[in-house]
Protein backbone atom coordinates (compact mmCIF):
# COMPACT_ATOMS: atom_id res chain seq x y z
CA UNK A 1 0.00 0.00 0.00
CA UNK A 2 2.75 2.40 0.96
CA UNK A 3 4.45 1.68 -2.37
CA UNK A 4 1.31 2.57 -4.28
CA UNK A 5 0.94 5.84 -2.44
CA UNK A 6 4.54 6.79 -3.01
CA UNK A 7 4.12 5.79 -6.67
CA UNK A 8 1.14 8.09 -7.03
CA UNK A 9 3.09 11.00 -5.67
CA UNK A 10 6.28 10.33 -7.56
CA UNK A 11 4.66 9.79 -10.95
CA UNK A 12 2.70 12.89 -11.79
CA UNK A 13 0.48 11.21 -14.37
CA UNK A 14 -0.77 8.88 -11.67
CA UNK A 15 -1.90 11.70 -9.43
CA UNK A 16 -3.53 13.35 -12.46
CA UNK A 17 -5.36 10.13 -13.19
CA UNK A 18 -6.41 9.81 -9.59
CA UNK A 19 -7.85 13.33 -9.42
CA UNK A 20 -9.68 13.18 -12.72
CA UNK A 21 -10.91 9.66 -12.05
CA UNK A 22 -12.36 10.57 -8.67
CA UNK A 23 -14.08 13.65 -10.07
CA UNK A 24 -15.60 11.68 -12.92
CA UNK A 25 -16.67 8.83 -10.65
CA UNK A 26 -18.55 11.20 -8.37
CA UNK A 27 -20.33 12.97 -11.23
CA UNK A 28 -21.14 9.74 -13.04
CA UNK A 29 -22.58 8.14 -9.93
CA UNK A 30 -25.09 10.89 -9.13
CA UNK A 31 -26.16 11.29 -12.74
CA UNK A 32 -26.35 7.52 -13.04
CA UNK A 33 -29.15 7.40 -10.48
CA UNK A 34 -31.30 9.60 -12.69
CA UNK A 35 -30.40 7.87 -15.94
CA UNK A 36 -31.12 4.42 -14.56
CA UNK A 37 -34.50 5.59 -13.25
CA UNK A 38 -35.33 7.26 -16.54
CA UNK A 39 -34.52 3.94 -18.27
CA UNK A 40 -31.60 5.54 -20.08
CA UNK A 41 -28.84 3.28 -18.78
CA UNK A 42 -27.35 2.82 -22.22
CA UNK A 43 -27.04 6.49 -22.95
CA UNK A 44 -23.59 6.66 -21.33
CA UNK A 45 -22.40 3.95 -23.66
CA UNK A 46 -23.87 5.70 -26.69
CA UNK A 47 -22.44 9.06 -25.70
CA UNK A 48 -18.97 7.64 -25.14
CA UNK A 49 -18.97 6.31 -28.69
CA UNK A 50 -20.06 9.68 -29.97
CA UNK A 51 -17.34 11.20 -27.85
CA UNK A 52 -14.85 8.81 -29.46
CA UNK A 53 -15.88 10.04 -32.90
CA UNK A 54 -15.64 13.65 -31.76
CA UNK A 55 -12.20 13.19 -30.21
CA UNK A 56 -10.97 11.50 -33.38
CA UNK A 57 -12.27 14.44 -35.40
CA UNK A 58 -10.54 16.88 -33.06
CA UNK A 59 -7.22 15.08 -33.28
CA UNK A 60 -7.38 14.92 -37.09
CA UNK A 61 -8.18 18.62 -37.32
CA UNK A 62 -5.63 19.45 -34.65
CA UNK A 63 -8.11 21.07 -32.24
CA UNK A 64 -8.15 20.74 -28.48
CA UNK A 65 -9.98 17.46 -27.89
CA UNK A 66 -12.32 18.44 -25.04
CA UNK A 67 -13.39 21.67 -26.67
CA UNK A 68 -14.62 19.81 -29.73
CA UNK A 69 -16.01 16.79 -27.97
CA UNK A 70 -18.06 18.43 -25.21
CA UNK A 71 -20.34 20.55 -27.46
CA UNK A 72 -20.79 17.74 -29.98
CA UNK A 73 -21.63 15.16 -27.35
CA UNK A 74 -23.90 17.61 -25.52
CA UNK A 75 -25.80 18.18 -28.74
CA UNK A 76 -26.18 14.46 -29.36
CA UNK A 77 -27.27 13.87 -25.80
CA UNK A 78 -29.93 16.59 -25.93
CA UNK A 79 -31.22 15.05 -29.14
CA UNK A 80 -31.34 11.62 -27.56
CA UNK A 81 -32.89 12.62 -24.24
CA UNK A 82 -35.43 15.06 -25.60
CA UNK A 83 -36.35 13.76 -28.99
CA UNK A 84 -35.44 10.09 -28.71
CA UNK A 85 -38.47 7.93 -29.29
CA UNK A 86 -40.33 10.39 -31.47
CA UNK A 87 -38.91 9.23 -34.82
CA UNK A 88 -37.01 6.08 -33.93
CA UNK A 89 -37.41 4.17 -30.64
CA UNK A 90 -35.00 5.45 -27.95
CA UNK A 91 -32.69 2.46 -27.67
CA UNK A 92 -32.48 1.90 -31.44
CA UNK A 93 -31.63 5.55 -31.91
CA UNK A 94 -28.79 5.27 -29.38
CA UNK A 95 -27.50 2.19 -31.21
CA UNK A 96 -27.61 3.90 -34.61
CA UNK A 97 -25.90 7.09 -33.51
CA UNK A 98 -23.28 5.43 -31.34
CA UNK A 99 -22.17 2.80 -33.84
CA UNK A 100 -22.03 5.38 -36.61
CA UNK A 101 -19.87 7.73 -34.54
CA UNK A 102 -17.60 4.86 -33.59
CA UNK A 103 -17.24 3.99 -37.27
CA UNK A 104 -16.50 7.60 -38.21
CA UNK A 105 -13.92 7.84 -35.45
CA UNK A 106 -12.15 4.65 -36.48
CA UNK A 107 -12.20 5.72 -40.13
CA UNK A 108 -10.73 9.15 -39.34
CA UNK A 109 -7.98 7.79 -37.13
CA UNK A 110 -7.06 4.94 -39.49
CA UNK A 111 -7.08 6.99 -42.65
CA UNK A 112 -5.48 10.19 -41.45
CA UNK A 113 -3.53 8.27 -38.82
CA UNK A 114 -2.20 11.37 -37.16
CA UNK A 115 -0.26 9.33 -34.66
CA UNK A 116 -3.30 9.07 -32.42
CA UNK A 117 -3.42 5.99 -30.28
CA UNK A 118 -6.87 4.55 -30.91
CA UNK A 119 -6.55 2.19 -27.96
CA UNK A 120 -6.14 4.98 -25.47
CA UNK A 121 -9.56 6.30 -26.47
CA UNK A 122 -11.28 2.95 -26.63
CA UNK A 123 -9.82 1.33 -23.55
CA UNK A 124 -8.70 4.39 -21.66
CA UNK A 125 -5.41 5.00 -19.99
CA UNK A 126 -3.96 6.62 -16.91
CA UNK A 127 -1.22 7.99 -19.14
CA UNK A 128 -3.66 9.89 -21.34
CA UNK A 129 -4.39 12.56 -18.75
CA UNK A 130 -2.47 15.79 -19.16
CA UNK A 131 -2.16 18.78 -16.88
CA UNK A 132 -4.60 20.97 -18.83
CA UNK A 133 -7.11 18.15 -18.74
CA UNK A 134 -6.80 17.94 -14.97
CA UNK A 135 -7.69 21.57 -14.40
CA UNK A 136 -10.56 21.51 -16.87
CA UNK A 137 -11.85 18.23 -15.49
CA UNK A 138 -11.82 19.42 -11.91
CA UNK A 139 -13.59 22.66 -12.82
CA UNK A 140 -16.22 20.88 -14.89
CA UNK A 141 -16.84 18.22 -12.27
CA UNK A 142 -17.29 20.88 -9.62
CA UNK A 143 -19.78 22.59 -11.91
CA UNK A 144 -21.68 19.34 -12.48
CA UNK A 145 -21.84 18.63 -8.74
CA UNK A 146 -22.90 22.18 -7.86
CA UNK A 147 -25.64 22.29 -10.46
CA UNK A 148 -26.87 18.88 -9.36
CA UNK A 149 -27.02 19.89 -5.70
CA UNK A 150 -28.82 23.17 -6.46
CA UNK A 151 -31.38 21.41 -8.65
CA UNK A 152 -31.56 18.21 -6.62
CA UNK A 153 -35.18 18.61 -5.46
CA UNK A 154 -36.39 19.58 -8.90
CA UNK A 155 -34.48 16.82 -10.62
CA UNK A 156 -36.09 14.38 -8.21
CA UNK A 157 -39.55 15.70 -8.97
CA UNK A 158 -39.05 15.68 -12.74
CA UNK A 159 -37.62 12.17 -12.68
CA UNK A 160 -40.34 10.80 -10.41
CA UNK A 161 -43.29 12.36 -12.22
CA UNK A 162 -42.94 14.51 -15.31
CA UNK A 163 -46.65 15.20 -15.68
CA UNK A 164 -47.06 16.40 -12.11
CA UNK A 165 -43.96 18.57 -12.33
CA UNK A 166 -45.19 20.10 -15.56
CA UNK A 167 -48.54 20.85 -13.93
CA UNK A 168 -46.82 22.81 -11.15
CA UNK A 169 -45.24 24.96 -13.82
CA UNK A 170 -41.78 23.44 -13.85
CA UNK A 171 -39.92 23.63 -17.14
CA UNK A 172 -39.45 19.89 -17.49
CA UNK A 173 -37.66 20.13 -20.82
CA UNK A 174 -35.19 22.58 -19.36
CA UNK A 175 -34.27 20.14 -16.60
CA UNK A 176 -33.98 17.27 -19.06
CA UNK A 177 -31.64 19.39 -21.15
CA UNK A 178 -29.56 20.27 -18.10
CA UNK A 179 -29.26 16.58 -17.23
CA UNK A 180 -28.25 15.81 -20.83
CA UNK A 181 -25.49 18.42 -20.75
CA UNK A 182 -24.18 17.28 -17.36
CA UNK A 183 -24.04 13.70 -18.58
CA UNK A 184 -22.18 14.69 -21.74
CA UNK A 185 -19.56 16.65 -19.87
CA UNK A 186 -19.02 13.74 -17.51
CA UNK A 187 -18.74 11.19 -20.29
CA UNK A 188 -16.27 13.22 -22.32
CA UNK A 189 -13.99 13.87 -19.35
CA UNK A 190 -14.22 10.30 -18.15
CA UNK A 191 -13.60 8.44 -21.35
CA UNK A 192 -9.91 9.37 -21.59
CA UNK A 193 -9.43 7.48 -18.39
CA UNK A 194 -12.07 4.76 -18.54
CA UNK A 195 -12.21 4.39 -22.31
CA UNK A 196 -15.21 4.62 -24.58
CA UNK A 197 -15.98 0.97 -23.97
CA UNK A 198 -16.23 1.12 -20.19
CA UNK A 199 -17.47 4.59 -19.21
CA UNK A 200 -21.06 3.46 -18.93
CA UNK A 201 -20.01 1.18 -16.08
CA UNK A 202 -19.24 4.27 -14.01
CA UNK A 203 -22.72 5.59 -14.69
CA UNK A 204 -24.81 2.49 -14.24
CA UNK A 205 -23.13 0.26 -11.64
CA UNK A 206 -23.09 2.47 -8.51
CA UNK A 207 -26.76 3.42 -8.97
CA UNK A 208 -27.92 -0.14 -9.59
CA UNK A 209 -25.88 -1.46 -6.66
CA UNK A 210 -27.32 1.15 -4.27
CA UNK A 211 -30.86 0.40 -5.37
CA UNK A 212 -30.40 -3.23 -4.28
CA UNK A 213 -30.27 -2.07 -0.67
CA UNK A 214 -31.39 1.53 -0.31
CA UNK A 215 -34.96 2.65 -0.91
CA UNK A 216 -35.05 6.43 -0.68
CA UNK A 217 -33.77 8.80 -3.34
CA UNK A 218 -31.42 10.54 -0.94
CA UNK A 219 -29.86 7.36 0.44
CA UNK A 220 -29.49 5.90 -3.07
CA UNK A 221 -27.75 9.07 -4.27
CA UNK A 222 -25.39 9.28 -1.31
CA UNK A 223 -24.50 5.60 -1.36
CA UNK A 224 -23.90 5.73 -5.12
CA UNK A 225 -21.33 8.43 -4.57
CA UNK A 226 -19.60 6.43 -1.83
CA UNK A 227 -19.67 3.18 -3.81
CA UNK A 228 -18.36 4.92 -6.87
CA UNK A 229 -15.46 6.54 -5.03
CA UNK A 230 -14.60 3.26 -3.30
CA UNK A 231 -14.69 1.26 -6.53
CA UNK A 232 -12.61 3.79 -8.38
CA UNK A 233 -9.91 3.94 -5.71
CA UNK A 234 -9.76 0.16 -5.42
CA UNK A 235 -9.70 -0.33 -9.18
CA UNK A 236 -7.11 2.40 -9.56
CA UNK A 237 -4.77 0.71 -7.06
CA UNK A 238 -5.31 -2.66 -8.73
CA UNK A 239 -4.36 -1.18 -12.06
CA UNK A 240 -1.11 0.08 -10.58
CA UNK A 241 -0.36 -3.22 -8.87
CA UNK A 242 -1.07 -5.26 -12.01
CA UNK A 243 1.01 -3.18 -14.29
CA UNK A 244 -0.58 -3.70 -17.66
CA UNK A 245 -4.25 -3.65 -16.63
CA UNK A 246 -6.02 -0.45 -17.76
CA UNK A 247 -7.87 1.35 -14.97
CA UNK A 248 -11.15 1.18 -16.91
CA UNK A 249 -11.15 -2.57 -16.75
CA UNK A 250 -10.18 -2.96 -13.09
CA UNK A 251 -12.61 -0.23 -11.91
CA UNK A 252 -15.45 -1.88 -13.83
CA UNK A 253 -14.69 -5.29 -12.33
CA UNK A 254 -14.60 -3.90 -8.79
CA UNK A 255 -17.98 -2.31 -9.54
CA UNK A 256 -19.30 -5.66 -10.73
CA UNK A 257 -18.05 -7.27 -7.53
CA UNK A 258 -19.78 -4.66 -5.36
CA UNK A 259 -22.96 -5.09 -7.38
CA UNK A 260 -22.94 -8.84 -6.72
CA UNK A 261 -22.31 -8.34 -3.00
CA UNK A 262 -25.11 -5.75 -2.73
CA UNK A 263 -27.50 -7.96 -4.68
CA UNK A 264 -26.88 -10.84 -2.30
CA UNK A 265 -27.37 -8.60 0.75
CA UNK A 266 -30.53 -7.17 -0.81
CA UNK A 267 -31.90 -10.65 -1.52
CA UNK A 268 -31.17 -11.89 2.01
CA UNK A 269 -32.88 -8.86 3.53
CA UNK A 270 -36.08 -9.61 1.62
CA UNK B 1 -67.31 35.02 -10.60
CA UNK B 2 -66.71 31.30 -10.85
CA UNK B 3 -63.36 29.84 -9.91
CA UNK B 4 -62.81 28.41 -13.39
CA UNK B 5 -64.92 29.21 -16.46
CA UNK B 6 -64.70 27.30 -19.73
CA UNK B 7 -66.04 29.10 -22.78
CA UNK B 8 -66.75 27.17 -26.00
CA UNK B 9 -63.75 25.01 -25.40
CA UNK B 10 -62.45 22.83 -28.23
CA UNK B 11 -59.66 20.31 -27.74
CA UNK B 12 -58.18 17.44 -29.73
CA UNK B 13 -56.41 14.22 -28.90
CA UNK B 14 -53.94 12.97 -31.51
CA UNK B 15 -55.48 15.16 -34.16
CA UNK B 16 -59.03 14.05 -33.44
CA UNK B 17 -61.49 16.52 -31.93
CA UNK B 18 -62.66 15.13 -28.59
CA UNK B 19 -63.91 18.17 -26.66
CA UNK B 20 -66.35 20.17 -28.69
CA UNK B 21 -67.85 23.54 -27.73
CA UNK B 22 -67.78 22.84 -24.02
CA UNK B 23 -68.86 25.62 -21.70
CA UNK B 24 -68.77 25.09 -17.98
CA UNK B 25 -68.47 26.98 -14.72
CA UNK B 26 -66.70 25.53 -11.74
CA UNK B 27 -67.46 27.28 -8.46
CA UNK B 28 -65.27 27.52 -5.41
CA UNK B 29 -65.84 24.49 -3.19
CA UNK B 30 -67.40 22.56 -6.06
CA UNK B 31 -67.14 18.79 -6.43
CA UNK B 32 -67.23 18.06 -10.13
CA UNK B 33 -67.09 14.57 -11.52
CA UNK B 34 -66.24 13.94 -15.14
CA UNK B 35 -67.63 10.67 -16.47
CA UNK B 36 -67.90 9.09 -19.88
CA UNK B 37 -66.61 6.26 -22.00
CA UNK B 38 -62.97 5.85 -22.94
CA UNK B 39 -61.88 8.14 -25.71
CA UNK B 40 -64.35 10.91 -24.92
CA UNK B 41 -61.59 13.28 -23.86
CA UNK B 42 -61.82 13.22 -20.07
CA UNK B 43 -58.08 13.22 -19.49
CA UNK B 44 -57.56 15.63 -22.38
CA UNK B 45 -59.92 18.08 -20.68
CA UNK B 46 -58.08 17.76 -17.35
CA UNK B 47 -54.76 18.37 -19.09
CA UNK B 48 -56.23 21.44 -20.71
CA UNK B 49 -57.27 22.73 -17.29
CA UNK B 50 -53.77 22.15 -15.97
CA UNK B 51 -52.16 23.85 -18.92
CA UNK B 52 -50.46 20.63 -19.99
CA UNK B 53 -52.20 20.53 -23.34
CA UNK B 54 -52.99 23.25 -25.83
CA UNK B 55 -56.61 24.09 -26.49
CA UNK B 56 -57.77 24.46 -30.10
CA UNK B 57 -60.12 27.33 -29.45
CA UNK B 58 -62.30 28.86 -26.75
CA UNK B 59 -60.95 29.89 -23.39
CA UNK B 60 -60.26 28.83 -19.84
CA UNK B 61 -60.64 31.78 -17.47
CA UNK B 62 -59.76 31.63 -13.81
CA UNK B 63 -60.97 33.89 -11.05
CA UNK B 64 -58.68 36.88 -10.48
CA UNK B 65 -56.42 35.28 -13.05
CA UNK B 66 -55.39 32.69 -10.44
CA UNK B 67 -52.55 30.77 -11.99
CA UNK B 68 -53.39 27.27 -13.16
CA UNK B 69 -50.14 26.25 -11.51
CA UNK B 70 -51.87 26.58 -8.18
CA UNK B 71 -53.88 23.46 -8.92
CA UNK B 72 -52.92 20.21 -7.20
CA UNK B 73 -52.80 17.33 -9.63
CA UNK B 74 -53.12 13.61 -9.02
CA UNK B 75 -52.05 11.99 -12.30
CA UNK B 76 -52.30 8.32 -13.08
CA UNK B 77 -49.30 6.38 -11.83
CA UNK B 78 -46.50 5.74 -14.29
CA UNK B 79 -44.44 2.55 -14.80
CA UNK B 80 -41.29 4.44 -13.69
CA UNK B 81 -42.74 4.82 -10.20
CA UNK B 82 -43.04 1.06 -9.66
CA UNK B 83 -39.42 0.56 -8.64
CA UNK B 84 -38.44 4.15 -7.95
CA UNK B 85 -36.41 4.52 -4.76
CA UNK B 86 -38.17 7.34 -2.93
CA UNK B 87 -39.40 7.69 0.62
CA UNK B 88 -42.97 8.81 1.26
CA UNK B 89 -41.67 12.07 2.67
CA UNK B 90 -39.56 12.74 -0.40
CA UNK B 91 -42.56 12.28 -2.68
CA UNK B 92 -44.97 14.35 -0.60
CA UNK B 93 -42.66 17.31 -0.08
CA UNK B 94 -41.86 17.47 -3.80
CA UNK B 95 -45.39 18.85 -4.15
CA UNK B 96 -44.27 22.11 -2.57
CA UNK B 97 -41.92 22.90 -5.47
CA UNK B 98 -43.27 25.73 -7.54
CA UNK B 99 -42.26 26.19 -11.14
CA UNK B 100 -42.25 29.95 -11.02
CA UNK B 101 -39.97 30.53 -8.02
CA UNK B 102 -36.52 28.98 -7.98
CA UNK B 103 -35.50 27.86 -4.52
CA UNK B 104 -32.81 25.21 -4.39
CA UNK B 105 -33.84 23.76 -1.03
CA UNK B 106 -37.04 23.18 0.93
CA UNK B 107 -37.92 25.82 3.50
CA UNK B 108 -39.25 25.20 7.01
CA UNK B 109 -42.67 26.15 5.70
CA UNK B 110 -42.44 23.51 2.98
CA UNK B 111 -41.51 20.86 5.51
CA UNK B 112 -44.42 21.84 7.73
CA UNK B 113 -46.78 21.73 4.77
CA UNK B 114 -45.63 18.21 3.93
CA UNK B 115 -46.11 17.00 7.51
CA UNK B 116 -49.59 18.52 7.66
CA UNK B 117 -50.56 16.92 4.34
CA UNK B 118 -49.34 13.53 5.55
CA UNK B 119 -51.29 13.89 8.79
CA UNK B 120 -54.41 14.86 6.88
CA UNK B 121 -54.23 11.70 4.81
CA UNK B 122 -53.16 9.58 7.78
CA UNK B 123 -49.88 8.50 6.26
CA UNK B 124 -47.53 10.31 8.63
CA UNK B 125 -46.48 7.00 10.18
CA UNK B 126 -45.30 5.87 6.71
CA UNK B 127 -43.15 8.95 6.17
CA UNK B 128 -39.84 7.04 6.08
CA UNK B 129 -41.22 4.02 4.21
CA UNK B 130 -40.31 3.45 0.60
CA UNK B 131 -42.97 4.42 -1.93
CA UNK B 132 -42.44 1.24 -3.94
CA UNK B 133 -43.23 -0.98 -0.93
CA UNK B 134 -46.65 0.56 -0.26
CA UNK B 135 -50.05 -0.89 -1.16
CA UNK B 136 -52.02 0.62 -4.03
CA UNK B 137 -54.27 2.59 -1.69
CA UNK B 138 -51.35 3.95 0.32
CA UNK B 139 -49.54 5.01 -2.86
CA UNK B 140 -52.58 6.99 -3.98
CA UNK B 141 -52.76 8.69 -0.60
CA UNK B 142 -49.12 9.68 -0.88
CA UNK B 143 -49.70 11.17 -4.33
CA UNK B 144 -52.81 12.92 -3.04
CA UNK B 145 -50.80 14.37 -0.15
CA UNK B 146 -48.30 15.64 -2.72
CA UNK B 147 -51.14 17.28 -4.63
CA UNK B 148 -52.34 18.97 -1.42
CA UNK B 149 -48.83 20.35 -0.91
CA UNK B 150 -49.14 21.93 -4.34
CA UNK B 151 -52.57 23.43 -3.70
CA UNK B 152 -54.91 23.84 -0.77
CA UNK B 153 -57.61 25.16 -3.09
CA UNK B 154 -58.20 23.04 -6.17
CA UNK B 155 -57.41 19.37 -6.73
CA UNK B 156 -57.60 17.68 -10.11
CA UNK B 157 -57.78 13.90 -9.83
CA UNK B 158 -57.42 11.53 -12.75
CA UNK B 159 -59.16 8.27 -11.84
CA UNK B 160 -57.99 8.24 -8.23
CA UNK B 161 -59.34 4.76 -7.51
CA UNK B 162 -58.01 3.11 -10.65
CA UNK B 163 -56.51 -0.27 -9.78
CA UNK B 164 -57.59 -0.18 -6.14
CA UNK B 165 -59.57 -2.97 -4.49
CA UNK B 166 -63.06 -2.06 -3.32
CA UNK B 167 -62.08 -1.34 0.29
CA UNK B 168 -59.18 0.90 -0.68
CA UNK B 169 -61.38 2.62 -3.27
CA UNK B 170 -64.03 3.25 -0.63
CA UNK B 171 -61.41 4.79 1.68
CA UNK B 172 -60.09 6.94 -1.14
CA UNK B 173 -63.56 8.31 -1.88
CA UNK B 174 -64.10 9.04 1.80
CA UNK B 175 -60.85 11.02 1.90
CA UNK B 176 -61.84 12.99 -1.19
CA UNK B 177 -65.27 13.73 0.27
CA UNK B 178 -63.61 14.94 3.44
CA UNK B 179 -61.21 17.19 1.56
CA UNK B 180 -64.16 18.72 -0.27
CA UNK B 181 -66.00 19.32 3.00
CA UNK B 182 -62.88 21.13 4.20
CA UNK B 183 -63.41 23.55 1.34
CA UNK B 184 -61.12 22.20 -1.37
CA UNK B 185 -62.58 22.30 -4.88
CA UNK B 186 -62.46 18.84 -6.45
CA UNK B 187 -62.40 18.05 -10.16
CA UNK B 188 -62.27 14.31 -10.68
CA UNK B 189 -62.50 11.72 -13.43
CA UNK B 190 -64.21 8.52 -12.36
CA UNK B 191 -65.81 5.44 -13.83
CA UNK B 192 -67.73 4.65 -10.71
CA UNK B 193 -70.97 6.43 -11.60
CA UNK B 194 -73.09 5.08 -8.76
CA UNK B 195 -70.58 6.16 -6.16
CA UNK B 196 -69.97 9.63 -7.53
CA UNK B 197 -73.65 10.48 -8.01
CA UNK B 198 -73.98 10.24 -4.23
CA UNK B 199 -71.11 12.50 -3.24
CA UNK B 200 -70.31 14.89 -6.03
CA UNK B 201 -72.16 18.17 -6.53
CA UNK B 202 -71.91 18.39 -10.30
CA UNK B 203 -71.46 15.91 -13.08
CA UNK B 204 -70.10 16.39 -16.55
CA UNK B 205 -70.85 13.43 -18.78
CA UNK B 206 -68.80 13.49 -21.96
CA UNK B 207 -69.87 11.59 -25.08
CA UNK B 208 -68.28 11.32 -28.49
CA UNK B 209 -67.55 14.96 -29.35
CA UNK B 210 -70.54 16.19 -27.41
CA UNK B 211 -71.61 16.86 -23.85
CA UNK B 212 -74.19 14.31 -22.76
CA UNK B 213 -74.95 15.98 -19.46
CA UNK B 214 -73.67 18.89 -17.46
CA UNK B 215 -75.37 19.90 -14.27
CA UNK B 216 -76.23 18.95 -10.72
CA UNK B 217 -75.59 15.41 -9.59
CA UNK B 218 -79.14 15.11 -8.23
CA UNK B 219 -80.57 15.95 -11.66
CA UNK B 220 -78.19 13.50 -13.29
CA UNK B 221 -79.43 10.84 -10.92
CA UNK B 222 -83.06 11.55 -11.79
CA UNK B 223 -82.35 11.45 -15.50
CA UNK B 224 -80.45 8.22 -15.14
CA UNK B 225 -83.24 6.62 -13.09
CA UNK B 226 -85.79 7.54 -15.72
CA UNK B 227 -83.88 5.39 -18.14
CA UNK B 228 -82.04 8.46 -19.30
CA UNK B 229 -79.02 8.98 -21.45
CA UNK B 230 -76.58 6.84 -19.59
CA UNK B 231 -78.04 3.47 -20.47
CA UNK B 232 -78.77 4.57 -24.01
CA UNK B 233 -75.31 5.69 -24.71
CA UNK B 234 -73.13 3.21 -22.95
Amino acid sequence: MREIISDIFSYQFLSYGLIVGLCVSLCASILGVILVLKRYSMIGDGLSHISFGALALASVLGFAPLKVAIPLVALASILLLRFGGKIIKGDSLIAIISSSSLAVGILLISYFGSGTDMNSYLIGSLYAVEKNDVILSVVLSMAVMTIFILMYNRIFSVTFDEEFSRATGMKVNFYNTVIAILVSVTVVIGMRLMGALLISALIVFPAISSMRIFKSFFSVTVSSVIISAFCFLTGFCLSIIFDSVPAGSSVTLVNLFVFIVFSVIGAIRK
Amino acid sequence: MSLITLNNLNMSYEGKRVISNLSLEIEEGDYLCIVGENGTGKTTLLKGLLGLKKIDSGSIVTKDGTSLEKIGYLPQQTPVQKDFPASVREVVISGTISGSVFKPFYSKKDKKKAIEAMKKLEIDHLSKKSFQDLSGGQKQRVLLARAICASQKVLVLDEPVNGLDSIAAQEMYEIIDKLNKDGITIIMISHDIKRVIKNSKHILHLGQQKTMFSGKSSEYKLAAENGGFWERNI
